[in-house]
């Protein structure tokens, strides 16, 4: 266990280097010049050295990679190309906070939905209930976002008038509502499907029936022992999730107008803002990598059966 | 024992075991319906997708309309069957050649011939994945497109062809790129495992101890025992990679107008300025690609129930 929790970690920055190779070179070689983008219509070639040259963008590309590398260890990510005299990793932070905040409040309409759900549904196994309520978990998690944020936007916002169509005013603020209803009720099919197999799995244990034949009562038995039990594997599973909750809202972000990070990193590629865009890749190649890895090692607690090699 | 029956048996009981469940059988039917009506758009649409109709411009639906028109006077329901033809080329070729053609050959090789070949294509596909790959998807979109289209119009000036760039070829090429790039690595996981669980079982060192060839082991005994998991990869898949080229085309690089696609057509429909005019505009593109997606998720549900030897 121990040695290959060492080994994917010592694999971490070797693959990091790669990923950072990879969109360098796609930044380097694609398309479009970041120093046509920022001067506009004020191009004009002896502007367009002297800014290159400050830059440091006239240096083979090597350098530029390896500058950069050296940089990217000591946490600087360099300047954006497209906001002058902002750092990277300050305009990031900013925005993932808000991203963060976004996502916080679609899992809290995803746990308090998915959790009592699957727990009931788990309760009504074998009747028609079961199937029918898992299927029309599924009917909402397969709805497009793009087509669910109209659709709610229509009935909250254009017709009952109950919040304000767009914009960002903060986790206490009316206008987080539509973001979390829409990002939160697709994961709701995914939560109750787990809670209900892991209740159905402790319903199964041995305690329980010693539980009933001591002549507790259902309900005394339900809190106490059931939910106790089989809400443990949920929460860690999901609380390792955190980490993927950053890149999934630029769909919401844009249509919403919420200034967070999934659709400043969409503006950045098409801005060819290439300090963003690889600040953006490399740290969620590495939240990604460690919610992965975590993830393993939860499965793995809860299950002794499952063993790494 | 014939091996050949015993096959069978299990290809046909799983069929049928699909044909007991209700659900999946409406949502094949559903899906059916959807690609035949895309595959042949300009057979059965009523309209042109760029064909307006200046008597009747932002109108609700009518029957000479059923989806109603959008701000240019063109008519919704036609313009939804033009995008579902897109959506299907540029899923069904990304299946084919990302999926099937390189994940399942890559798979195939890194899981026979392991050692170094299987290490360099694991690492690969470990990179590949550890990229967010919706961003992987959008990156290489935005960057391969302007390359492409340089390429499609070298092709069309030096040879003969002509109204290539303006035929779409790009577009879908570009798009088509992107989404394979990502989508043959899970394949290739699933079809080495596969492959190495069966490597040293003794049906196949007879097949060596006779004398047959690399490619006789490959094709003839060890793919066919991983049909039935391909056949679960992929059509748990279809929803997830027609929900990325819908995503795609919404952010505006895809299928460039004025050739619709649902994408687009979302995107138009979508804003709140749209929503207080035209609101109608959303239903038809909206239930395509919900259902769409919900009938393939269905769908690969079911055929994971079916095909799983632990629930047979």
């Amino acid at each position: 266990m121990w040695i290959y929790i060492t080994r994917r970690l010592l694999w971490l920055p070797v693959l990091l280097l790669m990923v950072s190779a990879v969109t360098f070179t796609l930044g380097t070689y694609g398309p479009g010049d970041p120093v046509r983008v920022m001067l506009g219509t004020k191009y004009d070639e002896a502007t367009a050295e002297r800014l290159r040259s400050s830059l440091g963008l006239d240096r083979p590309v090597m350098v530029q990679y390896a500058d950069y590398v050296s940089g990217a260890i000591r946490g600087d990510f360099g300047e954006s190309l497209r906001y002058r005299g902002r750092s990277v990793g300050s305009l990031l932070v900013s925005k993932m906070w808000v991203s963060f905040q976004v996502n916080l409040a679609a899992m809290f309409v995803s746990l308090s939905i998915g959790l009592p759900l699957g727990f009931w549904i788990a309760h009504k196994q074998g009747t028609w209930l079961d199937p029918a309520v898992v299927a029309s978990t599924l009917v909402l998690m397969s709805i497009p976002i793009m087509v669910s944020i109209p659709i709610v936007l229509w009935g909250l916002c254009l017709k009952l008038s109950l919040v304000p169509c767009s914009g960002w005013g903060g986790f206490f603020d009316l206008r987080i509502i539509v973001p979390a209803i829409t990002m939160g009720i697709p994961g709701v099919a995914g939560l109750a499907r787990l809670m209900r197999a892991s209740t159905l799995d402790v319903f199964g244990q041995d305690f329980i029936r010693t539980a009933r034949a001591k002549g507790l009562s259902e309900r005394y038995i339900d809190i106490r022992h059931v939910l106790r039990n089989a809400i443990i594997p949920v929460v860690t599973i999901l609380s390792f999730s955190l980490a993927g909750m950053l890149t999934t809202g630029f769909i919401t972000e844009r249509l919403l107008g919420i200034p967070g990070v999934g659709d400043f990193a969409i503006q950045a590629i098409f801005n060819r803002d290439y300090p963003v865009i690889m600040a953006f890749t490399l740290i969620l190649s590495t939240a990604f990598v460690l919610a992965n890895l975590l993830a393993d090692i939860a499965y793995s607690l809860i299950d002794p059966r499952i063993r790494f090699s | 024992m014939d091996t050949s029956i015993s096959n069978k048996g299990h290809l046909s009981r799983a069929f049928t075991r699909l044909c007991h469940k209700k659900i999946a059988v409406a949502c094949l039917v559903v899906i059916m319906t959807i690609y035949f009506l895309g595959i042949f758009a300009p057979l059965i649409a009523p309209y042109g997708y760029n064909e307006q109709d200046y008597q009747s411009i932002r109108k609700g639906p009518t029957m000479e309309h059923i989806a109603g028109t959008d701000l240019k006077g063109r008519d919704v329901f036609s313009r939804v069957l033009w995008g579902i033809q897109n959506t299907v080329i540029i899923t069904l070729v990304t299946i084919l050649t990302g999926a099937l053609l390189i994940g399942v050959s890559l798979g195939l090789i890194s899981g026979y011939y392991g050692g170094k070949v299987d290490s360099i294509i694991m690492r690969i596909g470990e990179l590949f994945a550890s990229f967010p790959d919706i961003l992987l998807v959008i990156l290489l979109a935005a960057t391969l497109k302007p390359r492409i289209l340089n390429v499609v119009r070298w092709i069309e000036d030096n040879t003969l062809l002509d109204g290539v760039v303006k035929s779409g070829v790009a577009d879908y090429l570009v798009i088509s790129l992107a989404l394979v790039s990502f989508s043959w690595v899970g394949m290739a996981r699933l079809v080495r495992g596969q492959v190495l669980s069966l490597k040293s079982s003794q049906y196949v060192e007879s097949a060596q101890a006779t004398g047959a060839s690399t490619s006789r082991i490959l094709f003839i005994h060890l793919l066919p025992n991983a049909i039935g998991p391909i056949v679960v990869m992929v059509s748990m898949g279809m929803g997830t990679l027609i929900g990325t080229e819908i995503i795609l085309s919404w952010l505006g690089l895809g299928i460039q107008p004025p050739r619709p696609s649902l994408g687009t057509m979302l995107l138009e429909a979508g804003s709140i300025s749209a929503l207080r005019v035209v609101p109608w505009m959303l239903i038809a593109p909206g239930i395509v690609a919900w259902s769409l997606v919900l009938c393939w998720n269905l769908f690969g549900d079911a055929m994971g129930d079916v095909l799983n030897p632990r629930t047979r």
